[in-house]
C-alpha cells in the first residue's frame, strides 16, 4: 500500500514544561502519528494528557523539547498562514459586530480590511448559517452562534488545516449535536485537514475518519482507530451498531488501567 | 382604581430621591431655627443661599476655575503617565519587577504629609498642586489598567501569535481594547480623587481655589460661604464623573456594564 504524503506528522515528540517552581512536567512522551490530506482526525484522551499541547505544537505556538512536528514535510518553526484555530471558548471581541469579528484576523495581520475580505466574511457567515447576523452585537448571540462565528473567523484566511480544541464542549447537549452536524456539512463543502480535540467519545466517533486515543499524562498514543461509518453521517449514524461498538470499545480502553 | 394607585407609586418612585432631599433641607432649616444652633457652627440652608450672594459671581468663578484647572491637569497627567506605565508593566516581566515596588512605595507615602515638601521644592505656581493631584490620582489607574491588560483571554493572545502579528499590534488591537472597561472604571474613580488632590494641595499652599477659599472663609467664621464652596466642589466632582461616563457611552458603549446600557 502506498501511503499518500501526510499533512501533519508528529515524529517521536516529547514535550516537557518547566513550572514556575522549577519542577518539570512531562506533557507528551514519544508521540508519533500522521494525518493525511483532508482527513478528519479526532484526538481523544483524559484531561491533562496533553491534547491542547499537541494542538499548540501543530500551530507553531510551542516547540517540542524532543522529536519534531512537520507540516507538508516541513518542520514547524513558526505559526503558518495555512492553519486556522477554533478554541474551546469562542472568545470573540465585544467591540466588533459579528462581521468585524470574522474579518478580525485579516485586520490584525494586515492592519486594514479590504472589501474583498468583507465579501469573503459574508460568504463564510452564510456558510455557518449566520448571514442575517452580520451586524449583530456579539453578546446578543447564543453560545452555539458565537462558536459558529469562531469557526467562520478560523476559516477567513482559507486555511488548509483546521485545528479545533474542544470547540463544542462549552455548549449544551442539543446545540452540541447540532453543531457536530453543522461542522460535517461545512467540512464537506470546504474540505480541510481537521485535527479535532475532544473529551467526548460519541462526538469523536460521529465526526472523525480516525480517532487517536491517548494515554494519561504523559500523553502518548494508546491506539489509533479507523471509524468505519459511511459518510455522509446523520442522526441515523448514531443508531448504527458500528457506532455503539466503536464507542464501547474506546470506553473500555480509556477506563482500563493496564497498559495496552 | 388599581391603575391610579400604581401610577401614584410610580411617581413616588421617580421623585423619591428629590423629595427626600427637600425634606432633609426643610428639617435642617427648621431644626437649626428651633434649637437656635449658632450660625458659625452650622448655617441653615437659607443662610448658605445668602452666603452665595455675599461674593460676586466673578470671585466664585475664579476660585472654581483655579481648582478645576489643577484637578484637570493633574488628572490628565495621571492618565498620560499611568496608561503607558501599565502597558510597560505588562509588556516586560523585568520592568514589572523593577518598577512595581517603586510604584507601591510612592502610593504608600501619605501624599498629604509630603505635600508641604513638594510645595517648597517646586515653588509657587500651579506645578506643585498639579504634582500633588497627580500623585493622588495615578495609582488606581495604573493598578486597574494593569489588571485589565492582564485579563485578556489566553486564546486571543494565541490567535494573535498564530497570525504572526507583533507585540505592538497585540497590545493595540487586543489587550488595550479588552482593558477598556477596567480603564474607564479607573478613570471614574479617579475623578473624585483628582478633586480631592487639588483641594489638599490648596490647603497647603494657594492664593486661589475652592480649597483655599474654604480655609480662608472658615478662619473668618464665614461658615455659610465655606458651605457654598463645598457645594461647588461636590458639583464639580459629580460633573466630572458624569462626563467620563458620557465619554464611555459615546466612545465605547460595549464596555459599559450590562445594567447601564
Ligand atoms: N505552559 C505550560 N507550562 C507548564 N505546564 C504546562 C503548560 N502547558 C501545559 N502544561 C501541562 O501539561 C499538561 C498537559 O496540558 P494540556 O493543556 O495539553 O492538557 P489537555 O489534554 O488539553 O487537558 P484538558 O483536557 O483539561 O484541556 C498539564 O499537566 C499541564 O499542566
Ligand atoms: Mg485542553
Amino acid at each position: 500500500m502506498t501511503s499518500p504524503p501526510s499533512v501533519i506528522s508528529f515524529n517521536g515528540v516529547n514535550q516537557t514544561f518547566t513550572r514556575d517552581d522549577g519542577a518539570t512536567v512531562s506533557a507528551l512522551e514519544n508521540l508519533s502519528f500522521e494525518i493525511g490530506k483532508h482527513e478528519f482526525v479526532a484526538v481523544l484522551g483524559p484531561s491533562g494528557c496533553g491534547k491542547s499541547t499537541l494542538l499548540r505544537l501543530t500551530a507553531g505556538l510551542v516547540f517540542p523539547t524532543g522529536g519534531d512536528v512537520s507540516i507538508y514535510g516541513a518542520k514547524v518553526t513558526e505559526p503558518r498562514d495555512d492553519i486556522g484555530i477554533v478554541f474551546q471558548r469562542p472568545t470573540l471581541l465585544p467591540w466588533f459586530d459579528v462581521l468585524g469579528n470574522v474579518t478580525f484576523p485579516f485586520r490584525h495581520k494586515y492592519g486594514r480590511v479590504t472589501q474583498a475580505e468583507k465579501d469573503r466574511a459574508h460568504d463564510l457567515l452564510k456558510l455557518v448559517g449566520l448571514e442575517e447576523f452580520a451586524k449583530a452585537r456579539v453578546e446578543q448571540l447564543s453560545g452555539g452562534m458565537q462558536q459558529r462565528v469562531g469557526i467562520a473567523r478560523a476559516l477567513l484566511l482559507d486555511p488548509d488545516i483546521l485545528l479545533m480544541d474542544e470547540p463544542f464542549s462549552a455548549l449544551d447537549a442539543l446545540s452540541r449535536d447540532e453543531m457536530s452536524f453543522e461542522l460535517l456539512r461545512i467540512w464537506t463543502e470546504r474540505p480541510k485537514t481537521v485535527l479535532f480535540i475532544t473529551h467526548s467519545i460519541p462526538e469523536a466517533v460521529l465526526l472523525a475518519d480516525r480517532i487517536i486515543v491517548m494515554t494519561p499524562r504523559p500523553g502518548a498514543v494508546r491506539e489509533v482507530l479507523q471509524v468505519e461509518l459511511p459518510r455522509p453521517r446523520s442522526f441515523d449514524s448514531l443508531s448504527d451498531p458500528r457506532f455503539n461498538a466503536l464507542a464501547n470499545h474506546i470506553r473500555s480502553r480509556l477506563f482500563t488501567r493496564q497498559a495496552v | 382604581m388599581e391603575r391610579a394607585a400604581r401610577r401614584a407609586l410610580g411617581l413616588l418612585n421617580r421623585f423619591a430621591p428629590a423629595l427626600a432631599f427637600i425634606g432633609l433641607l426643610i428639617l435642617w432649616e427648621v431644626g437649626c431655627r428651633v434649637f437656635k444652633v449658632p450660625t458659625f457652627l452650622l448655617p441653615t440652608p437659607s443662610m448658605i443661599v445668602a452666603g452665595a450672594r455675599e461674593q460676586t459671581f466673578a470671585i466664585w468663578g475664579t476660585h472654581l476655575w483655579a481648582t478645576v484647572r489643577v484637578a484637570l491637569m493633574g488628572y490628565l497627567a495621571a492618565i498620560c503617565v499611568s496608561i503607558p506605565l501599565a502597558v510597560a508593566l505588562t509588556s516586560s516581566k523585568l520592568l514589572a519587577r523593577t518598577l512595581y515596588p517603586m510604584i507601591v512605595v510612592v502610593h504608600s507615602t501619605p501624599i498629604v504629609a509630603i505635600a508641604p515638601i513638594i510645595v517648597v521644592t517646586l515653588g509657587a505656581s500651579d506645578l506643585p498642586r498639579v504634582v500633588i493631584t497627580f500623585l493622588i490620582t495615578f495609582f488606581p489607574i495604573v493598578v486597574t489598567t494593569t489588571t485589565g491588560l492582564l485579563s485578556t483571554p489566553e486564546e486571543l493572545i494565541e490567535l494573535s501569535r498564530s497570525l504572526r502579528a507583533d507585540r505592538s499590534r497585540e497590545m493595540l488591537n487586543i489587550r488595550l481594547p479588552y482593558a477598556l472597561p477596567y480603564i474607564f472604571s479607573a478613570l471614574k474613580i479617579s475623578t473624585t480623587l483628582a478633586v480631592v488632590g487639588a483641594v489638599v494641595a490648596e490647603f497647603v499652599a494657594a492664593e486661589q481655589g475652592l480649597g483655599y477659599f474654604i480655609q480662608f472663609a472658615t478662619s473668618f467664621f464665614k461658615i455659610n460661604q465655606s458651605f457654598v464652596a463645598l457645594i461647588l466642589l461636590v458639583t464639580t466632582s459629580l460633573a466630572f464623573f458624569q462626563f467620563i461616563g458620557l465619554l464611555q457611552r459615546i466612545l465605547a458603549p460595549w464596555s459599559l456594564p450590562k445594567s447601564e446600557r
